[in-house]
């Protein structure tokens, strides 16, 4: 395997007296797509959120390109520019245009010439199929397409690994494979990618791994073929079956 | 308290102190009367009821109070019969002014903010209490003022303080409240620290029991905050 | 009235200017306009403090905040007369004592709507801008306070309003604004104080209901514009 670009080592965290992360140990390599799946309030979303340190961690190591991301004299603005993150809500900013939100990050924060930073924001709106939106603002948008643009904003600090919240949950149906068929083009160019989904089609499809969690745990890392195929927790099953129904 | 002020000055300001909670408490009383009359009137569906609203509204929104009371004491009299005149030059004519200019431009705002309480129930409320068979008057009784008065509750209470601080405006047509009497000790005693030291340590006692009287208002009618405080 | 009009319309508009001191409405709209440029900062600063994570600088701005909220405008403008001149050692002129008085007034009121409209912005929002690597100040700067001026600019629009009625309360201070012409006219007059004062309202009505409908018609535009109407 390829240096590691992602490593989680016994990471530990509470909510109060509540254990959210276990002794969570995870490697993710350059240019894998990690797919982490498991019931709702498992402990996803606080473990891809310790990654970029929105949630602070109690006890463990987690280092990002090297870096301990939870260390003292880190500096947490400099880190979170080498690691995209995609929400489920997309949290685009209403005030500014399709074009400002994607600039915003390389202008305002890594004051970069507007002009250079308005080509690269247009070509990445093209790559996510928006190019004609540039100039409208998010409330004119569907959700598909606000997710799009919240793609092309966090790639537009060019991170070397970018993190996905269940970024097609809140979207209606007719909308997600839009979204996911931008986050596949990501991943055949060879992004590295942390996914949160219930979508398992995407996950078997271009997935490289799949961690599975349950109660702060990862109960299983394990291939796509291995996960679906052959799952032999329980716990995997009933999730499966219960995926399966919601569509 | 002979300490703060000699005895004489103390009955003067406290005679103030008196002046200022009987404006307050009976222009709030008439402006309260008067605001679930105005939002009443509003709700009819005669198109001039809601045109003399609007405009009474806009007026006392737009227009400072110190012009509405100078208004009121200096032009109003003019208009009115003289034998009312002269009682009311007789009993007092600048509190009574004063009051009812306080009260309608309290009712104006009092009138908004309940009216906002009531649009922000949803129109299914309404529907959910009739289809169980609640009847117009019920309906609006148990269900929907309720909730609208816990909405309004807050701005309410905010109008509240701002007309009790209002009241010291009455000075400027020589109403003796509180405000008038400090400058009038002020003036004759120069201890300009110590006695609006003092006045202002008064409007804060009353401006933060009103304040403690809203939340408490509140916490009694927020539901489920009784359970809360059992857990 | 129109004779009362056609007589004095200049001093209504600018006071005994220029044979003597400027006053009128133009005196009017000068205090408000200086005491709301002055408010407006210290306001947002107020509401930052009171959102901020650091319990003193909350502690802080919330014992300012309802201090002033707590006692008369009137006790505030004589506050101001009379301490300004002990703390700075100059005679200060009315004109500055209730442009000084209001900003802080108003600094008060505006902050609790800023506050309110801070508290509205979803947590998504800095959680976004952090994400990119923006830093607490820029997050403030450039994603927390637009939205949250914006979202309340109804409130941020009738305290302005307020500011333009209050400036009234100069005439008790002897400043030449609106109030103060109107009532050195109605001294001259003597016998048509209900014509006087009803001029005087009209007039503040006026400006004040046209800013207020100019100001709500801007916000739709931009709303419009933003696609979140
Ligand atoms: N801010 C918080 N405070 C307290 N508990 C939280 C907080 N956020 C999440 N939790 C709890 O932590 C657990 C894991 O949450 P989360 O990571 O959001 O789960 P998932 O994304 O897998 O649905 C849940 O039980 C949730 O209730
Ligand atoms: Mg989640």
């Amino acid at each position: 395997m390829t240096a590691a670009i992602v490593s989680l080592d016994h990471v530990n965290k509470w909510y109060g007296p509540h254990h959210v992360l276990q002794d969570v140990s995870l490697e993710i390599g350059k240019g894998e797509v990690v797919v982490i799946c498991g019931p709702s309030g498992s402990g996803k979303s606080t473990l891809i959120r310790t990654i970029n340190a929105l949630e602070p961690i109690r006890d463990g190591k987690l280092l990002l390109n090297g870096v301990d991301v939870h260390g003292k004299g880190t500096d947490l603005n400099k880190l979170r520019q080498s690691v995209g993150f995609v929400f489920q809500q997309f949290n685009l900013f209403p005030h500014m245009s399709v074009l400002d939100n994607v600039t915003f990050a390389p202008i305002r924060i890594q004051k970069r010439p507007r002009a250079e930073a308005e080509a690269l924001a247009r070509e990445l709106l093209a790559k996510v199929g928006l190019a004609e939106k540039a100039d409208s603002f998010p409330g004119f948008l569907s959700g598909g397409q606000q997710q799009r643009v919240a793609i092309a904003r966090a790639l537009a600090l060019q991170p070397p690994v970018i993190l996905f919240d269940e970024p097609t949950s809140a979207l209606d149906p007719e909308m997600v494979g839009e979204v996911l068929q931008v986050m596949k083009s990501l991943a055949r160019d060879g992004m590295t990618m942390v996914c949160v989904t219930h979508e398992m089609g995407f996950a078997r499809e271009v997935g490289d791994r799949i961690v599975f969690m349950d109660q702060g745990r990862i109960v299983v890392d394990t291939t796509p073929e291995l996960f679906f195929d052959a799952p032999d927790h329980p716990r995997i099953k009933r999730f499966l079956s219960d995926v399966k129904g919601e569509h | 308290m002979d300490f703060l002020l000699p005895a004489d000055q103390m009955a003067l300001l406290l005679g103030g102190v008196r002046t200022t909670v009987l404006l307050f408490a009976i222009a709030w009383v008439i402006a309260f009367a008067l605001a679930i009359a105005l939002v009443v009137i509003r709700a009819t569906d005669y198109r001039p009821c809601r045109w003399f609203v609007d405009a009474f509204v806009a007026y006392h929104r737009n227009v400072p109070l110190l012009v509405q009371v100078m208004f009121w004491y200096f032009g109003m009299p003019e208009l009115l019969p003289e034998t009312i005149r002269f009682w009311l030059y007789d009993h007092n004519a600048e509190f009574c002014f004063a009051v009812i200019a306080l009260a309608l431009g309290s009712a104006a705002y009092q009138a908004e903010d309940i009216r906002s309480g009531l649009r922000a129930i949803p129109a299914t409320q309404f529907e959910a209490a009739r289809a169980l068979g609640c009847s117009y008057l019920e309906t609006m009784r148990y269900i929907v003022v309720p909730q609208a008065l816990r909405i309004s509750l807050p701005p309410l209470v905010g109008r509240a303080l701002l007309l009790f601080k209002n009241t010291s405006i009455a000075m400027a047509i020589g109403v003796a409240e509180l405000t008038y009497r400090t400058r009038e000790i002020e003036n004759l005693t120069f201890k300009t620290f110590q006695i609006f030291g003092i006045a202002t340590v008064l409007y804060l006692i009353g401006t933060f029991s009103l304040m403690a009287l809203g939340s408490w208002i509140e916490r009694r009618t927020t539901p489920g905050r009784k359970e809360h405080r059992n857990a | 009235m129109l004779e009362i009009i056609q007589d004095y319309w200049l001093t209504f508009l600018i006071g005994q200017y220029p044979n003597g001191p400027l006053g009128g409405l133009a005196m009017t709209l000068i205090v408000a306009v200086l005491s709301i440029l002055m408010s407006f900062p210290i306001a947002i600063g107020l509401a930052v403090a009171r959102s901020s994570t650091w319990r003193w600088l909350r502690l802080a701005s919330a014992c300012v905040v309802n201090f002033v909220r707590g006692i008369p405008l009137l006790m505030l403008i004589f506050w101001c007369y009379f301490v300004i001149p002990i703390m700075t050692g100059y005679a200060v002129s009315g004109f500055w004592t209730l442009v000084c008085a209001l900003t802080i007034y108003e600094a008060s009121y505006l902050s609790e709507v800023i506050r309110a409209g801070i508290a509205s912005i979803p947590k998504g929002q800095t959680e976004a801008a952090r994400s990119l690597g923006g830093s607490y100040m820029l997050t403030v700067r450039s994603v927390v306070l637009p939205q949250a001026l914006f979202n309340v600019l109804p409130g941020i629009t009738s305290q302005f309003i307020s500011t333009i009625k209050e400036t009234s309360l100069g005439y008790v201070i002897a400043v030449n604004e609106l109030t103060f012409a109107a009532n050195q006219i109605n001294n001259q007059l003597l016998t048509q104080p209900l014509q006087v004062f009803t001029i005087l309202a009209v007039i503040y009505f006026l400006l004040c209901f046209l800013l207020s409908r100019g100001l709500s018609a801007i916000e739709t535009s931009i709303r419009r514009k933003r696609g979140l109407l």
